[in-house]
């Protein structure tokens, strides 16, 4: 599956639950530069909550978008600053 | 010329070294109140040491850290087996006193049952690929989240520092908490 985004990295957490997806989101945003696009890949469900909820109240990223599809949720953030 | 003069508007108006006087007393307020910079804080109270109770403060504390929170977590009587590094991986989950648990209390006080339930909680963290308490431990730290032993518990029951993980703070009481607690915008006690 392509995306749509030009993403610099992959975080794969497919079979982690919570609070892993978000927390390895977060270090994983922390290694790109200002800019870049990381692609999160899970299959927890609460991923779309939380990742949605964890970038609205973090400063510095920006969510661009949600996918949900063959078993695995696709996220897409932005690190701004 | 009186200063005090109500009719002479010239003599309502601050003087410039007034205003000056006034600015700086503002700026010095300002500066009281604001921190040294915005960054949240929360503050997390673990007492409890069984397997279900370990997981909260620590999925906060770590997802706070996720958000960029600034997090302390003071670990007080049984909360304490939470950072002790052997004790955490062996945590154990009560038979009784919850009426939610598939074995009724009676049968729950036998002995041997605690490790029942325990091994059957374990098993289920395992299968759903739950991150354990050691893992939650270590990734909370990697993320800056300061765990802090209570030293009153850790004499109490006669721990040794050692025996906690790499980066747990030690020597700290319930003042060091209370601080915490005041400056932060989150306070929970679990």
């Amino acid at each position: 599956m392509t995306s749509e985004f030009n993403t610099a990295e992959t975080l794969d957490v497919k079979g982690a639950s919570c609070p892993m997806p978000v927390v390895k989101t977060k270090s994983a945003i922390d290694d790109l530069d200002a800019g870049e696009i990381l692609e999160v890949l899970a299959t927890d469900p609460g991923s779309m909550s939380d990742i949605d909820g964890w970038a609205a109240g973090t400063e510095g990223v920006e969510l661009l978008g949600q996918k949900e599809g063959d078993d695995v949720y696709r996220h897409y953030v932005r690190r701004t600053e | 010329m009186s200063t005090d003069t109500p009719d002479s508007s010239a003599d309502e108006l601050p003087s410039r070294a007034e205003l000056a006087a006034r600015v700086e007393e503002l700026e010095q307020s300002l500066a009281e109140v604001s921190p040294d910079d915005d960054t949240k804080k929360m503050s997390i109270i673990a007492t409890k040491g069984t397997l279900d109770m370990a997981y909260p403060p620590l999925i906060l504390a770590s997802t706070a850290a996720a958000f960029g929170y600034e997090v302390t977590v003071f670990h007080t009587f049984w909360g304490l087996e939470i950072l002790h590094e052997e004790h955490s991986k062996n945590l154990k989950l009560s038979s009784v006193g919850n009426p939610n648990m598939p074995v009724p209390n009676v049968v729950g006080a036998l002995p041997g049952m605690d490790r029942v339930t325990t091994k059957m909680m374990e098993r289920r963290i395992d299968d759903n690929d739950t991150a354990t308490i050691e893992e939650l431990v270590e990734t909370s730290l990697e993320m800056g989240v300061e765990f802090q032993a209570c030293q009153m518990t850790i004499d109490l029951l006669e721990y040794d520092e050692d025996e906690f993980y790499d980066g747990v703070t030690t020597g700290v009481g319930a003042a060091t908490a209370l601080q915490d607690m005041a400056d932060a915008d989150i306070q929970l006690l679990v």
